[in-house]
């Protein structure tokens, strides 16, 4: 079975998952978007390589940071940019999600940014675009269900580049909860083919998925031990929803057995860099003197998600 | 009509034959086997040369869609595909809508399901009234309707206390009872076997404990009501063993497997294909292999098709959304065939698994070529190959993970009460 994100030549046409992309388109995504970084800090910040081109942001499920990010992206790169909130129009109406993407290559699509709560939304509307010879569009996930946040997962190993250099050299810590998370699994894909000797998940037994270790991680129940010597700790977000219930029994007993705080931070490098994909829970994941003390790249990672969608969307559209 | 089958191999497992022997029928029964009976003139001949003549299939599992889905499927269209398939003989899972759980429905699909070219069939009941798993149904009425045994389909009673009560009045009767064993809340949002793949892909998992909890469950109540437990869609090696230790200990529970299940396993998900959308689900590589050798040895009784035609808009969905099921009437033999060709499997033990074993299940006549039996027969060409394709299918459930697989083993010719009911001419 071909990887539907790559085109017969082996060239990217779709950024739907960090699985099983080879380490050169990685690294090419990397390499691309240091210079948009740059693009940002001047006083015009607009580059013509997506000039005349649609994109759609079609948003099933509520995000504003993500959903912004990538408008800023688009519009930086010159294309037109539409928002759909579909999750209050048409799919209440009964519409399906092909008749909507139906709907929209009517309109001359030329790239979706999709997110959906279902896991393997995306991979239904590029394997629809590819049965009906649409190939020329393109689609980005933007989140789907537990599955993949690729460009989440990308911006966050530029970060670990732009201030750690060499991959190869690292121990990373994930924390939180991996049972539900898309950013997760997404980090984990990315820093393993990018070549990271250690990663870590640090979890309760109840927000781990079956068999994590396969997806090359270690295990660690203890924040503490998991923590000693990583170069990175990657912070995960607990939904509320999940916070008390069957997998937590509450925010505050999570935070005292599982959130970072500056001296469980001690243990990691003393160089180590705090990250999280946002929006934090100040005192449930991390403690606030964690968050906005000088490990924290919290804010960066932010910036840096912007180049990188423009190197990705570019890579995909531009030309 | 007198009807002479000849140069045929005669497969009837049931008798134990596997030989070169014509067949003769007169009366919709089978007459004669080698030599026709006294004064027997044939009005029509069969060639059966190169082709193999066993008893109709027997399937424990196809949804005909009626009453209620007729926008996925009609008799009509899935009584074609039955006999294309060369099955004679199937039960039907009470899961229509309304469900089967009142005589008139019964009768009703029993009256229009009369028609000679179509296969007999054998409603499953349900156990408790719109399968809530609350108030038990009329199953003395609904026996007498035509129901063969008792059901929850795909859903489980809850409350244990209900199961049991259940369980008890049913073997008051001894009526039969066909129960998943699947817990609730283990399975609850679940789409995929929690494991590798599920984990990779971000989907919600269905762990086997939750069919060996529920095998627990059923088991234990089995053996205090002394109901006759037939469980179906066995997914797990370790519900296999669990299955095989009752036994031993002197429960007298029988099982079947879905085709599916002796093929596929998680991996065949891929990048989350629909079509591999199953209930229950899909499982690890070395559960299928468990399964294939369980079906081999006798540890699972017989091996159904679980036929659950499902319209492409309700398929073309994300995966955790997609309706789960495929279509497998049609594809029941050719399948078969395959996984005893893999097991190396003598044709005549393989047979068995899809006609006098479940035939034995269901407590009908049916599933066997002996003097005096109906005439139910299939006759096939286990040399020629087909592609499955959409087209290639009769029934209206067009979704099935099998699409694109080169198959072999056609049926020629399918006969019911000694009626033809398929030829390869009407294709």
């Amino acid at each position: 079975m071909r990887n539907p994100q790559l085109d017969k030549q082996g060239k990217l046409q779709h950024l739907l998952t960090t699985e099983g992309l080879p380490r050169e388109i990685l690294t090419t995504i990397l390499d691309n978007a240091a210079p948009f970084a740059e693009v940002a800090e001047r006083e015009v910040k607009k580059l013509p390589l997506l000039r005349g081109k649609s994109v759609f942001n079609l948003f099933f499920e509520n995000s504003t940071r993500t959903r912004t990010t990538f408008e800023i992206a688009a519009k930086r790169l010159s294309a037109d940019v539409i928002n759909l909130n579909i999750n209050t129009s048409s799919s209440a109406k009964g519409e399906t999600l092909l008749d909507t993407v139906d709907n929209l290559v009517a309109m001359h699509a030329d790239m979706f940014v999709v997110r959906h709560a279902s896991s393997g939304a995306p991979y239904l509307i590029a394997g629809h675009l590819a049965a009906t010879g649409r190939e020329h569009i393109h689609v980005v996930n933007a989140g789907d269900g537990r599955h993949a946040h690729p460009t989440q997962g990308l911006l966050d190993m530029y970060t670990i580049r732009h201030y750690k250099r060499d991959f190869t050299q690292l121990t990373v810590a994930i924390v939180g909860d991996i049972l539900h998370s898309r950013v997760a699994r997404s980090q984990i894909h990315a820093l393993t083919t990018l070549g990271v000797p250690e990663v870590r998940v640090i979890a309760p037994k109840t927000l781990l998925p079956t068999g994590v270790e396969r997806l090359g991680v270690r295990v660690c129940h203890d924040i503490q031990e998991g923590l000693r010597g990583v170069d990175v700790v990657m912070m995960l977000r607990i939904q509320n929803e999940r916070m008390s219930g069957a997998l937590l029994p509450s925010p505050q007993e999570f935070f005292k057995s599982f959130g970072l705080t500056p001296e469980r931070l001690a243990k990691a490098k003393p160089d180590a860099i705090v990250m999280h994909p946002g929006p934090m829970n100040r005192g449930v994941e991390i403690d606030s003197a964690v968050a906005d003390g000088s490990h924290s790249v919290i804010l960066p990672q932010v910036t840096f998600g912007i180049a990188v969608r423009m190197a990705v969307m570019s890579m995909l559209a531009g030309g | 009509m007198n009807i002479h089958i000849h140069n045929g191999r005669l497969i009837d497992p049931a008798q134990g034959i596997d030989r070169l022997a014509d067949v003769f029928i007169a009366e919709g029964r089978i007459a004669g086997i080698e030599r026709p009976p006294a004064g027997f003139e044939a009005s029509g001949t069969v060639d059966a040369s190169g082709c193999i003549v066993c008893p109709g299939l027997v399937d424990l599992s196809a949804r005909l869609r009626e009453p209620g889905y007729e926008y996925r499927a009609t008799l009509e269209s899935e009584m074609a595909a039955a006999a294309a398939g060369g099955v004679t003989s199937l039960a039907c899972p009470p899961d229509t809508d309304p469900p089967l759980d009142e005589p008139g429905l019964v009768e009703m699909l029993k009256h229009r399901a009369r028609l000679p070219e179509f296969a007999h069939v054998y409603p499953v009941g349900a156990l408790t009234l719109k399968l809530e798993g609350e108030c038990l149904t009329e199953m003395a009425q609904l026996a007498e309707a035509g129901c063969v045994a008792f059901g929850q389909a795909n859903t489980a009673i809850v409350d244990t206390q209900v199961l049991l009560s259940a369980m008890h009045y049913a073997a008051t009767f001894g009526f039969p009872v066909w129960l998943q064993a699947q817990d609730p809340f283990l399975a609850k949002y679940g789409v995929a076997h929690d494991g590798e793949v599920a984990t990779r892909l971000g989907l919600t998992g269905i762990p086997a404990v939750a069919e060996t909890i529920a095998l627990t469950t059923i088991l234990q109540l089995a053996r205090e009501t002394g109901a006759r437990v037939h469980l179906t869609r066995i997914s797990s090696t370790a519900g296999l063993e669990m299955i095989a230790a009752a036994r031993r200990s002197g429960i007298a529970a029988t099982c079947d497997v879905a085709i599916h299940h002796l093929h596929l396993c998680e991996h065949d998900i891929g990048y989350f294909d629909p079509q591999a959308r199953l209930d229950p689900p899909l499982r690890s590589q070395s559960d299928r292999d468990a399964l294939r050798r369980g079906l081999a040895d006798g540890t699972i009784n017989a091996v159904c098709s679980d036929h659950t035609p499902v319209d492409d808009d309700a398929k073309q969905m994300p995966f955790n959304e997609a309706e789960p099921g495929a279509t497998g009437l049609e594809l029941l033999l050719p399948l078969t065939l395959k996984w005893a060709d893999e097991m190396q499997l003598p044709l005549i033990r393989a047979l068995a698994r899809v006609t006098s074993d479940p035939a034995r299940i269901l407590g009908v006549e049916a599933g066997s070529l002996a003097e005096g039996a109906p005439a139910d027969i299939c006759i096939f060409d286990p040399q020629a190959s087909f592609q499955v394709s959409r087209e290639s299918l009769k029934s209206q459930g067009k979704n099935t993970p099998f699409i694109g697989l080169e198959l072999q083993g056609r049926v020629r010719y399918t006969l019911i009460d000694g009626h033809l009911a398929y030829s390869t001419a009407f294709a």
